[in-house]
């Protein structure tokens, strides 16, 4: 019930944002939060941190740019309520494979292997011309028309970035209440536990994996939308960073952490450049960010749900952060 | 989350509350300010801004405003600058970007957006004016194969080179370079047997070193900054001695003042570029004189992103002069004015619009000598006017050919 009440002022923010501010900030801060959703999922209940979720973002991205209208003349045109499930197919079969191939490690070995896929992936999308146009990538990808109202206008880009976000959440934590993801959580807390039990850790971990890609994926078709182009760019080492960023600084405790984190990012990321001089936007952005993590190890989300309970309760013993 | 929210839209409410001047004109200029280009990003800002001085900072009463934003050289990024421009501080006039890619994407962009009037900075990929073009998109200036023209006939009849290898990187803008020169250069009978494509920022070119045919008369390489000096380092370590063809970011004078064994290999090497820092014509010392005085921090003469950012701001103040800063009705009248605009650009020579848009421009074929201290410069051996899009030929056989890319063109 309390996450529906959230849902209201966001309702509500369409009628006092104008379109800048709707779409630049808002939608971005919903997309970006998807993504990182599918990063903080991983980090919190199966313990891995994947720095390749951009590379599943970025084959339902790219599955969307060439199976779409495009103006670059590559693919084959399909309908929309084809190429989406096809979309989040492919991201949730990569997801599967990262898992898979990752499945025996942990801690920094994970996040390298992790990572290499994810290099590999933005190298090869750099150098295919016949699938992913190589550098210059997908530009002209238009979101699909319905009944004449494009999905990119403001208005309704934001609503359908507000419902994959809500549903998303909610996913989440129907997923994790399952019985596969109550044993995911297991193969978290004690690998060797669980397979003393009998139960294979192998499956757990790539089905981790590929749910973490159907959110990605659902991510990356929206930024694609949103971008209305992709390119090697959009899988490169920028966005892994900017995924773990804000999934860093919004909290790993609580799903929810993922869109706090996307908000400042975004603003930061958009406004940074009229508080200081052109020239040092960068040196703004890295120090709030340092701030952040020092101040708030937990992330924002832990910060402010700290600060509720004290001023709900000031009697009450402080809590401890860690 | 709520009090963020909250906090967003109080802020929101105040962005949208500070009314523009219905004189003010604004101009948001797009550069790269990060990473490997930041230097040369900062020499385009530096371009507009002295357009815009020159009018003493108001056209007919109209007060300009100059608004920077950057890029990271990713299309996504140059959208995302152009969008934050537009929607949040409403220029009417974007000048930008630099690099190839970016300026396809603003090209796409600018179909959106019909109230803005798109100047491209210095970005250079041919598709951005040739094919599918914008009508809200200027290019005043060339393309990447405009910038090659008469190296090509050159290297064939004036340096004798009948067979030519080519060393580049693999994205557009490098097709396009590639493009000039082989139009001019096959078209005179010289050949290409092997074209070696290699990643941007790539360090080892052992492989393509040792791969290049011993029956080749020269070498053509369109490689830019750190990667020209590891392949022709590595080329001359090798004990490579063809002599080398630069393209227009390949020979620079950061690359001559570089130390190392490949220097020989450059000396008496034809590269073509539309901006030569120590031109002698009356119109460039003035020009460096200008922005010398204007930014004394600044580089000993303007560099080819300070040269281009400036020929789009130039247009854009003289066409709002002209039209007498009118930019009502989808800004019609300024736009019918840069359309019929022509001026005397700072090499010299006339600039105009073709229909697409697109410049035609003065070209100069350069060579590296040696000066008397030791040192190498590049001096001009040759000044191309009037070079088109279509390198001076038949509009329907030349789009015939196709967009470029590793394949095309191709003379074995």
């Amino acid at each position: 019930m309390k996450q529906a009440l959230t849902l209201v002022p966001l309702l509500i923010l369409p009628f006092v944002l104008n379109d800048f501010w709707l779409t630049q900030v808002a939608t971005r801060s919903l997309i970006l939060g998807i993504m990182a959703l599918s990063l903080s999922f991983l980090a919190t209940y199966l313990g891995v941190v994947s720095f390749a979720q951009a590379t599943m973002a970025g084959m339902a991205g790219y599955t969307i740019a060439f199976f779409g209208p495009n103006s670059v003349g590559i693919g084959v045109q399909l309908p929309f309520w084809v190429s989406i499930p096809l979309a989040l197919t492919l991201a949730v079969v990569s997801g599967g494979l990262i898992g898979l191939i990752a499945r025996r490690s942990r801690g920094i070995y994970a996040i390298m292997i992790t990572l290499a896929i994810g290099v590999a992936f933005f190298y090869f999308t750099r150098q295919n011309y016949a699938l992913f146009n190589g550098w210059t990538g997908f530009s002209g990808v238009r979101a699909p028309q319905i009944a004449g109202l494009s999905l990119r206008d403001p208005l309704p880009l934001y609503l359908l970035s507000l419902g994959v976000a809500a549903l998303a959440l909610a996913l989440v934590s129907g997923f994790v209440r399952s019985p596969l993801g109550l044993t995911i959580q297991a193969v978290r807390d004690a690998p060797g536990r669980v397979l003393a039990l009998g139960i294979s850790v192998t499956t757990p971990i790539v089905a981790a994996f590929a749910f973490s890609g159907l959110l990605a994926g659902a991510g990356g078709i929206l930024n694609v939308w949103y971008q209305e182009r992709i390119s090697s760019f959009s899988v490169g080492l920028g966005p892994i960073i900017d995924i773990l960023i804000i999934s860093v600084i919004g909290g790993l405790r609580h799903p929810g952490g993922a869109f706090v984190g996307a908000v400042v990012f975004v603003l930061l990321d958009t406004f940074a450049v009229d508080l200081i001089d052109r020239e040092r936007f960068n040196t703004l952005i890295g120090v709030v960010l340092l701030l952040i993590v020092i101040v708030a190890p937990g992330g924002l989300q832990q910060l402010a749900s700290d600060w509720m309970a004290r001023l709900r309760r000031p009697e009450a013993p402080k809590k401890s952060t860690v | 989350m709520n009090k963020l929210k909250m906090a967003a839209s109080a802020l929101a409410l105040c962005a949208m509350a500070v009314p523009a001047s219905a004189e003010d004109v604004k101009i948001g200029v797009i550069s790269i300010l990060e990473g490997a280009f930041a230097a040369l990003g900062q020499d385009g800002i530096r371009g507009a801004e002295l357009a815009v001085l020159e009018t003493g900072g108001e056209v007919d009463g109209n007060k300009i405003e100059v608004i920077t934003m950057s890029s990271d050289a990713s299309p996504d990024s140059a959208v995302n600058a152009a969008r934050k421009l537009i929607e949040q501080d409403g220029v009417d006039i974007i000048v930008g970007p630099l690099s190839g890619s970016e300026g396809l994407a603003l090209r796409d962009l600018s179909k959106s957006y019909p109230g803005v009037t798109f100047l491209n900075g210095s970005s250079a990929a041919q598709d951005t004016t040739l094919r599918d073009s914008s009508d809200n998109f200027y290019r005043f200036g060339g393309d990447g194969a405009q910038w090659m023209v008469g190296v090509g006939d050159y290297a064939f009849n004036d340096m004798g080179y009948k067979s030519v290898a080519v060393i580049a990187e693999d994205y557009s803008f490098p097709y396009t370079q590639v493009l000039g020169f082989m139009t001019e250069f096959c078209e005179a009978g010289g050949k290409v047997p092997e074209k070696f494509w290699t990643p941007i920022g790539n360090k080892d070119y052992s492989s393509v070193v040792y791969s290049i045919p011993q029956d080749v008369d020269a070498l053509f390489v369109a490689l830019g900054g750190a990667d020209a000096v590891n392949f022709l380092t590595q080329y001359s370590q090798a004990g490579g001695d063809k002599p080398i063809i630069g393209g227009s970011i390949t020979i620079d004078q950061s690359i001559l003042d570089s130390k190392g064994p490949f220097k020989k290999l450059l000396v008496g090497a034809p590269a073509g570029t539309p901006t030569v820092g120590d031109y002698d014509g009356d119109e460039w010392k003035a020009f460096t004189a200008s922005y010398t005085e204007a930014f004394p921090d600044g580089f000993s003469a303007p560099s080819i992103f300070a040269h281009h950012y400036y020929m789009s701001a130039k247009a854009a103040m003289l066409a709002l002069d002209e039209v007498d800063g009118d930019l009502s009705d989808n800004q019609a009248a300024f736009r019918a004015a840069l359309n019929d605009l022509t001026f005397t650009t700072p090499t010299g020579g006339t600039m105009r619009l073709d229909k697409n848009r697109n410049g035609v421009i003065d070209n100069f074929v350069t060579e590296v000598y040696e000066r008397e201290d030791g040192t190498l410069g590049n001096r001009v051996v040759k000044v191309v006017r009037d070079v088109d899009q279509l390198l001076g030929q038949d509009e329907e056989a030349f789009l015939a050919s196709g967009p470029v890319s590793r394949d095309n063109p191709s003379c074995p």
